[in-house]
C-alpha cells in the first residue's frame, strides 16, 4: 500500500492526483465544479488548514492572521463578500499561552478590518510530540456578489496577475533558514481588491489566489480544467529582487512559491486595462500576464524578454533545495 | 543592478545571438559538463533562438544521476537503522533505490531530513545526543568543502553521534573517461563555473589540451552561457583550444586554495562507481583512515544487494552525450519526474528531468 507523501499536500499534481483518485469516493458536482468555494446559491463556503512553520513569520504575519486572509481570499475568488468564520484549534500540549493570545489578537484584527465574524469554534490538544505546535481549521461562509467560476474561462480572455510573486513563499523560506534576508510575506486578505473591481463593474470571468503551488499551479489548473492553453510573459511578471535571490540560492522557480495576498484573474479584453488601473492602486506590480489562447492542449507556455518559449510545468512533489 | 537581471539582459542576449549565427561555420557539439547549465540552456530555451548547428549534449555533472544504486540503497539502510536520523542535501531523497527511495522511507516513518546547509548536522546531533545522525554527503568541487567543514566542527565540539556516509566526486576523471570513449562526439565544453570557483579554472587546462577542446567556464545564466558559446565558435574559428574564463566575477586560475586545504585534510582519493560510466579510477573522494571512526562505511554495516537498473533506462548513455533524452523509449512514458526509472528524471539537475520540464513547446 503507498504512503501519503508531503507532495501530496503541496499544490501541484500530486494534489490533484489525490483529490481526482482516493476522493474522488467523495465526488458530487459541486465539487466537481472545483471553485476556490463551494458556490451554493447565493452562498459561498471554503474550509482550509493552516499550518506555518515558524508560526510567527514577523510582526505583522503569523499563522493567525494566515488563517483568517487564506479562508476568506478563497471565498473572495468566487465573487463573494465574506461574513462568517469558524476556527478549530489543534494545539500541541506545552504551547505557551502567551503566543495563542498574540495569534488571536491578529484573527481579531484582521477579522474586524474584513468585516467578519467569528462565529463557532473548536479546541483540541494533543500530546507533546504529536502536533507541531499548532493547526488552525477555518470555513469561511460568504454571500455571492457576483459569481466567479472557474468553467467560465474562454479563449480571449486577458490573464491578470494582481502584484508581484513568491514573497510568502520566500519569506517562509528565509525564517526557517535563518537566511539575513528581508523578504516580507504578502499575506493579506483580497477584500479590497475584488470589492473595487465589482464596484467598477468589471466582471471577472476566473479568480484564484495563488497560494501553495504558486502562479504555476494557478495557470496549470486553469489551463488542465478548460482545455485551452495559456500564453503568459515573464517580462510582464513581477519577481522582487529578495524573493530572485533566494530562489537562485535554492534552485528555485518564483512561478512555484506560494503566495498569500497575490491573486490570478481573467477578464474580457475590453475590461483588461480598467481592471490593471484598480490593480495597481493596491499593489503597483499588478500586470496584465498573458491571455488564454484559442489552442486546446492545455498547457501553460511562458515567453521570455528574448522570445523563446518553454512549458511552465505544474509544481512537482517536494521543493527540495538543490544540492550545487 | 541585482546580479540576476543584468545577465538576463534581453538586448544582450540577442546580440550575442547575432554575432553567433553571424560567425558559427560548422556544427559543434558542445557538453555541458554540469547539471545546473542544461537546465538553464532549457529553462531560457536558448536553442531555440540558436542555430541548430549549436548541439548541446548534456555531461556527467549531476551529482545525483550519476550516483549508482549501491551508493542509494545503501543510504536506505543507514536510514532504517531504528536509531538514525538520516541527513542530505536535495533532491537524492526521490532517487528510486531497489526497493523504495528515501521520501517513501519517510513517509513510512524513517526520520530522514533534506538540508539546506551541512552544517544543521551540528544542531540536529546536539539535539539528539541519543540517536545516531548520518550525513550522506553528495556532490562535486562544490559541495565537498561544506562536508570538510561539518566534520572539522564535529571534531572541534567533541560530537560522537555523527557520521558521514561519503559520496563526493570530482569533474576531470570523468570527462577523461568520457573523451577516451570513441562513440562520444564533443567538439567543446561548457565548464560548471560553481565548481571552478572552487578548483580554479586551470584544472581544465590538461583536459583542453589533451583532447583539443576548448572550454569556457561559464556561468549559469543566459548571458554567461550565450556569451560562453560565442567564445567556443570564435574558438573552433581559430583551431585553438584554450580554457576561457566567462565567470571572471568569481573564478580564478587557482580557485579557493584555502577550501582546497581543508578538503585535503580530511578527505584523500578513491575509485568511484559512476551510474552508466562504471568504475572510474580516481574519481572520488573518501575520508582519511585516521578518520575512521566519523566513516559511516567503516562503522555501520553497509553491505546491501542492489537489483540492476532497468534495461530500458538508457540513462549511460545520456550522461556520456551519446544520446538525448528524447532518444529514450521510456522518456515521459514510462518514466516522468513522478514515476522515474532512472535518476536522470528525478534530479533537479538531470538532464531528463530539464527535458521534460521545459522543452515540449516548439
Amino acid at each position: 500500500m503507498k504512503e501519503i507523501q508531503l507532495a501530496h499536500g503541496g499544490g501541484g499534481e500530486e494534489m490533484n492526483e489525490l483529490i481526482a483518485g482516493i476522493f474522488k469516493a467523495l465526488d458530487n458536482e459541486i465539487l466537481r465544479e472545483a471553485n476556490d468555494a463551494a458556490i451554493l446559491g447565493n452562498l459561498a463556503l471554503s474550509t482550509d488548514s493552516f499550518t506555518l512553520s515558524p508560526i510567527f513569520l514577523d510582526e505583522e504575519v503569523n499563522i493567525g492572521k494566515l488563517c483568517v486572509c487564506g479562508s476568506i481570499n478563497d471565498v473572495l475568488m468566487v465573487g463573494a463578500k465574506p461574513e462568517f468564520l469558524s476556527l478549530a484549534f489543534i494545539i500541541e500540549e506545552g504551547f505557551k499561552t502567551q503566543k495563542l493570545e498574540k495569534i488571536l489578537a491578529s484573527i481579531y484584527k484582521e477579522c474586524q478590518k474584513a468585516g467578519v465574524k467569528v462565529v463557532c469554534g473548536d479546541t483540541k490538544v494533543v500530546p507533546k510530540g504529536k502536533a507541531d505546535e499548532l493547526y488552525i481549521n477555518t470555513t469561511a461562509l460568504g454571500t455571492i456578489t457576483q459569481k466567479v467560476q472557474t468553467k467560465d474561462i474562454k479563449a480571449g480572455l486577458s490573464v491578470l496577475l494582481s502584484g508581484d510573486i513568491g514573497r510568502h513563499g520566500a519569506a517562509v523560506l528565509v525564517q526557517r533558514n535563518e537566511l539575513e534576508a528581508e523578504v516580507k510575506s504578502d499575506c493579506k486578505s483580497l477584500k479590497d481588491e475584488v470589492l473595487s473591481l465589482f464596484e467598477a463593474h468589471i466582471k471577472p470571468l476566473a479568480m484564484r489566489d495563488a497560494t501553495r503551488g504558486g502562479l504555476s499551479a494557478v495557470l496549470n489548473e486553469w489551463a488542465r480544467q478548460s482545455g485551452f492553453d495559456i500564453l503568459v510573459f515573464e517580462e510582464k511578471i513581477a519577481v522582487k529582487d529578495e524573493v530572485a535571490g533566494v530562489c537562485e540560492l535554492f534552485g528555485f522557480e518564483p512561478y512555484e512559491l506560494a503566495n498569500e495576498g497575490t491573486f490570478v484573474l481573467c477578464v474580457e479584453k475590453k475590461d483588461e486595462q480598467k481592471a490593471l488601473e484598480i490593480l495597481r492602486t493596491f499593489n503597483p506590480n499588478a500586470n496584465i500576464i498573458g491571455e488564454i489562447l484559442s489552442e486546446k492542449k492545455g498547457r501553460v507556455i511562458l515567453e521570455n524578454a528574448f522570445g523563446a518559449k518553454r512549458f511552465l510545468e505544474a509544481p512537482k512533489g517536494e521543493l527540495l533545495p538543490r544540492i550545487c | 543592478m541585482n546580479f540576476i537581471d543584468e545577465y538576463r539582459d534581453k538586448n544582450t542576449i540577442l546580440a550575442f545571438k547575432k554575432l553567433i549565427e553571424k560567425e558559427l561555420k560548422k556544427p559543434v557539439n558542445i557538453m555541458e559538463i554540469c547539471g545546473g547549465h542544461t537546465h538553464s540552456i532549457m529553462k531560457f530555451a536558448l536553442p531555440s533562438i540558436l542555430p541548430k548547428e549549436i548541439n548541446f549534449v548534456h555531461g556527467p555533472g549531476c551529482p545525483v544521476c550519476v550516483m549508482p544504486r549501491t551508493r542509494i540503497d545503501m543510504a536506505i539502510k543507514l536510514a532504517s537503522m531504528p536509531s538514525s536520523i538520516f541527513c542530505t542535501l536535495g533532491d537524492l531523497l526521490r532517487v528510486p533505490g531497489s526497493t523504495i527511495s528515501l521520501l517513501e522511507l519517510r513517509a513510512k516513518g524513517g526520520d530522514v531530513r533534506a538540508l539546506y546547509s551541512p552544517l544543521e548536522v551540528l544542531k540536529i546531533a546536539e539535539q539528539n545526543p541519543e540517536k545516531t545522525i548520518i550525513f550522506f554527503a553528495i556532490g562535486f568541487e562544490t559541495t565537498t568543502p561544506m562536508s570538510a567543514l561539518l566534520l572539522e566542527k564535529v571534531i572541534e565540539k567533541g560530537l560522537k553521534n555523527v557520521f558521514f556516509h561519503i559520496n563526493h566526486i570530482t569533474v576531470p576523471a570523468p570527462i577523461h573517461a568520457i573523451m577516451n570513449d570513441e562513440n562520444v562526439k564533443i567538439d567543446a565544453f561548457l565548464g560548471p563555473s560553481h565548481v571552478s570557483v572552487i578548483t580554479g579554472y586551470e584544472l581544465y587546462k590538461p583536459i583542453a589540451e589533451k583532447y583539443h577542446t576548448p572550454i569556457a567556464v561559464s556561468g549559469f545564466e543566459p548571458v554567461d552561457i550565450m556569451q560562453s558559446v560565442l567564445n567556443i565558435v570564435r574558438q573552433e574559428n581559430a583551431g585553438t583550444y584554450e580554457v576561457y574564463n566567462q565567470y571572471s566575477r568569481a573564478v580564478s586560475a587557482k580557485g579557493n586554495e584555502k577550501a582546497q586545504e581543508l578538503v585535503k585534510r580530511y578527505f584523500t582519493s578513491c575509485d568511484f562507481e559512476f551510474r552508466g560510466l562504471g568504475m572510474i579510477a580516481d574519481s572520488g573522494l573518501k575520508l582519511k583512515d585516521e578518520f575512521a571512526s566519523y566513516d559511516a562505511e567503516k562503522v555501520f554495516d553497509c553491505s546491501v544487494q542492489s537489483k540492476n537498473e532497468s534495461k530500458a533506462c538508457i540513462c549511460g548513455s545520456i550522461l556520456r552525450g551519446i544520446a538525448k533524452p528524447y532518444d529514450c523509449k521510456v522518456f515521459g512514458k514510462a518514466c516522468t519526474p513522478k514515476t522515474p526509472v532512472g535518476s536522470c528524471m528525478v534530479s533537479g539537475e538531470g538532464a531528463c528531468a530539464a527535458y521534460y520540464k521545459y522543452s515540449k513547446v516548439n
